[in-house]
């Protein structure tokens, strides 16, 4: 299938090492065969697979795999840390130019999300920085693409500059700092056409934007879903403007994202933000390394954790783990652990991070419906003090009571205590397992610390 | 060269107008694919396993996909040993006739689904960004020059200025926009616009759609309603239910096709801005792999920019070049 992770890939040629007890150079030079094809299905650009296999072959028929008692392990190590350093560090800094206002200039093909990420992008500024933008409609091409930047600039209560579609780019983006000079905007965040890269005409109207405003930024807005391209892409753009960052958006999807690693590799250019849905606070920091897990479909494990970090009260977690221990979670305990997983977003969001829990696996069955919780929320609700505390003393007739008063049925109720039952006897195990010596390893979900 | 010749027959057939577009349209695509695959073919006169391995890179680096272009090299080195042929050159013929022969099923037309009498209702879907609303906009305008009556349906409720981009686009060409207001359920918007297509006689009725990512669940559920109430309203319809997808996208358009595919049964695809240097090699793996078939290329920003897709000129459009060269030998 398409969508198979490095994982997956290199088990089929680990089995045959197995038995083998020592691992030849042939057999590395199998497992790279599946590191590039998985780089090639996660849409990294080839020119760029190639070098990075043979950086990554030196290394892993050098001591470091060979000798290694779990060389599979060890390649994907190898690969992911060579991913990493290609990615570089974290940068979402945003240039602060001497004299206000700071110039960001948005560019990149039709359809990336130049207009959405524009609003995003200004709500951070405000939000993160304190920040007071203003917004520039200079897309006068694309019909009603200056109300769709008007309609955002309301929903976030923000000035937007516009002066129709007969008025050139050039002199709209003038005229909208004269504005931002009057109205004390600390900011200008310009709103460009999108266009293709081999549109001369329209790249050298970007080059005369540039020439007449000299922003402090230039962003490349990428979607995340480009495939082979995206080296011209951002080569063409890079080289007519000298793009300062990249926006990668549209990664609340299932892609790879492998488009993230051929632009680094290619422009040099740090990849500052990730637009990570619809909503015009949905953009986050690029984290180079988490990229490099998903790249290799291994899952986005390190946002959860950071997730559940700034969601979950660590003195709660601590009386918790406790309880687990001591097989005296409750309900009401239950109830708190829901509140605070729901607290850390959309559950199909969070399952999605979870490796080997991406729905183009197989996974299609598990429909996470945050209204299952809701009903689950009911019945837990509807049960008494006592009945909370000691679930064993729910009888029949209590059931029936418990389903009337949340509004589902006994067979709802029936589901949950058995599932709950066996949560129990599962986090008892847990517990267990880690007071032995696989401490931190594996994942750890909020309630199982 | 039987092959090479049957195709510049059958485009020389072919109005001057369309095939110009569609060279023309192309020339990115064409150029570099073609120069590479001269390249290959001077580089690497015999057939072996290096030439192989050089053409897996070229269709790899036109998205065409890990998968399918194994798959494809198989055949070809199969056919190779078969017809024992040794000259690079020999083998540029055999193999964009298995290109075409992947895009194309013999009694197959490609051609819209549109209904002789009553109304047509087509539905377009596809993730954000890939060119929907413009897509809907040239296709009610090379409708209404066939002579149609069109209607369109502002079924993207969600999108800031998403109404008036479609409504811009109906002024443009001429027809009618059927609209609620902004963040209104779309299967209202779209059961609406059916029933004033019944009282206004209309022939066509395009139905946009707010652009969703395939992985979101409820979003996916809000588009199987649509088309439930499509279908209750029109007992066979949609009649088309067409995937636009932007031809730069990668392997994740394989992703699109299945989960779209899965929730509104895809009939078909439009490929859009084919006219970068994209080459959309992604079609071929999502006809290999899930026989969806590709019905609409859209080749630029102006209002004929849209066209029918035909595997033939597709692959004539790819090799063009060798073809003129093989011509002039």
């Amino acid at each position: 299938m398409a969508f198979e992770g490095l994982a997956d890939r290199l088990q089929g040629t680990l089995q045959k090492i197995r038995g083998k007890g020592k691992v030849s150079e042939a057999d590395v030079k199998e497992m790279m065969r599946e590191v590039r094809l998985a780089l090639l299905e996660a849409d990294v650009n080839f020119k760029v697979v190639k070098e990075f296999i043979k950086r990554v072959k030196e290394r892993a028929v050098g001591q470091e795999v060979l000798q290694s008692l779990t060389p599979g392990q060890q390649v994907i190590k190898v690969v992911h840390e060579e991913l990493k350093d290609l990615m570089g560090g974290e940068q979402s800094k945003i240039a602060v130019a001497n004299r206000p206002p700071t110039v960001i200039m948005m560019v990149g093909l039709q359809g990336a999300g130049k207009t959405t990420t524009t609003g995003k992008l200004a709500n951070h500024l405000r939000k993160k920085h304190n920040r007071k933008p203003l917004l520039v409609a200079a897309d006068i091409y694309r019909p009603a693409a200056i109300q769709q930047l008007e309609t955002i600039g309301k929903q976030l209560s923000m000035p937007v500059f516009s002066l129709g579609d007969q008025v050139s780019p050039v002199e709209i983006a003038k005229q909208a700092i004269q504005k931002a000079k009057e109205e004390h905007n600390d900011y200008v965040i310009i709103d460009t056409a999108g266009r293709l890269h081999v549109d001369e005409a329209l790249m050298n109207e970007l080059e005369e934007v540039k020439e007449a405003v000299k922003p402090d930024e230039i962003f490349l807005v990428v979607d995340a879903m480009t495939g082979q391209d995206a080296v011209n892409v951002a080569e063409s753009f890079n080289n007519a403007l000298g793009v300062s960052g990249v926006v990668l958006t549209k990664l609340d999807g299932d892609t790879r994202g492998g488009a993230a690693l051929s632009i680094r590799s290619v422009t040099d250019t740090p990849i500052k933000f990730a637009g990570m849905g619809e909503k015009l606070d949905a953009l986050e920091a690029f984290h180079p390394e988490r990229m490099a897990s998903r790249i290799l479909g291994m899952g986005d494990v390190l946002t959860l954790i950071e997730k559940a970090q700034s969601t979950v009260d660590e003195e709660k977690a601590k009386e918790l783990e406790k309880k687990m221990r001591t097989m005296s979670f409750t309900f009401d305990d239950f109830l708190d652990q829901l509140d605070q997983v729901r607290s850390m977003g959309p559950l199909d969001e969070l399952l999605d991070m979870i490796p080997g829990m991406n729905k183009a696996k197989g996974m299609k069955n598990i429909n996470v419906d945050d209204k299952q919780i809701g009903k689950v929320e009911a019945i837990i609700r509807s049960m008494t003090k006592d009945e909370k505390l000691h679930p064993e003393v729910i009888n029949a007739s209590r059931r029936k009571r418990i389903a009337l008063g949340s509004g589902t049925t006994v067979q709802d109720v029936n589901r949950l205590l058995k599932q709950f039952e066996e949560m129990k006897k599962m986090m008892k195990q847990m517990t267990n397992m880690q007071k032995g010596k696989k401490k931190g390893k594996g994942f750890n979900f909020p309630f199982m610390q | 060269m039987s092959f090479f010749k049957k195709l510049k027959d059958k485009f020389t057939e072919q109005s001057d107008t369309v095939s110009e577009k569609f060279k023309e349209g192309l020339t990115k695509t064409r150029d570099s694919f073609s120069t590479k695959m001269n390249d290959l073919v001077k580089n690497y006169r015999k057939v072996d396993e290096e030439f192989f391995e050089e053409l897996e890179e070229l269709l790899i680096s036109s998205d065409v996909g890990v998968v399918t272009v194994m798959d494809l090299i198989d055949v070809l080195k199969d056919e190779a040993r078969r017809q024992n042929i040794k000259d690079t050159e020999k083998l540029q013929s055999v193999i964009s006739e298995k290109l075409a022969e992947m895009l194309h099923k013999e009694d197959e037309d490609g051609a819209l689904n549109i209904q002789k009498d009553g109304l047509t209702v087509i539905l377009f879907v596809g993730v954000n960004g890939v060119g929907k609303t413009t897509t809907i906009g040239k296709l009610a305008h090379k409708l209404k020059q066939d002579g149609k009556k069109v209607l369109l349906a502002a079924g993207d409720t969600f999108r800031a200025g998403a109404i008036e981009q479609l409504d811009v686009w109906g002024e443009r060409v001429g027809v009618d926009v059927i609209k609620h207001q902004a963040g209104s359920d779309p299967a209202a918007v779209v059961y609406d616009a059916i029933q004033s297509a019944r009282s206004k006689g209309s022939d066509i009725l395009l139905c946009d759609t707010a652009g969703r990512l395939q992985n979101k669940v409820n979003l996916m559920n809000e588009l199987e309603k649509m088309k439930r109430v499509i279908q209750r309203e029109v007992p066979d319809g949609p009649h088309e239910v067409l995937l636009v997808i932007d031809a730069t996208t990668g392997q994740n358009a394989m992703s699109q096709a299945k989960q779209f595919g899965q929730a509104t049964d895809v009939s078909g695809i439009v490929l859009t801005k084919l006219d970068g240097t994209a080459k959309g090699g992604i079609v071929l793996a999502i006809r290999h792999e899930l026989d969806i078939p590709v019905k609409l290329v859209g080749l630029g920003e102006k209002m004929d920019d849209l066209q029918e897709f035909d595997p033939d000129t597709f692959v004539y459009g790819l090799f063009s070049s060798i073809i003129e060269e093989d011509e002039e030998e």
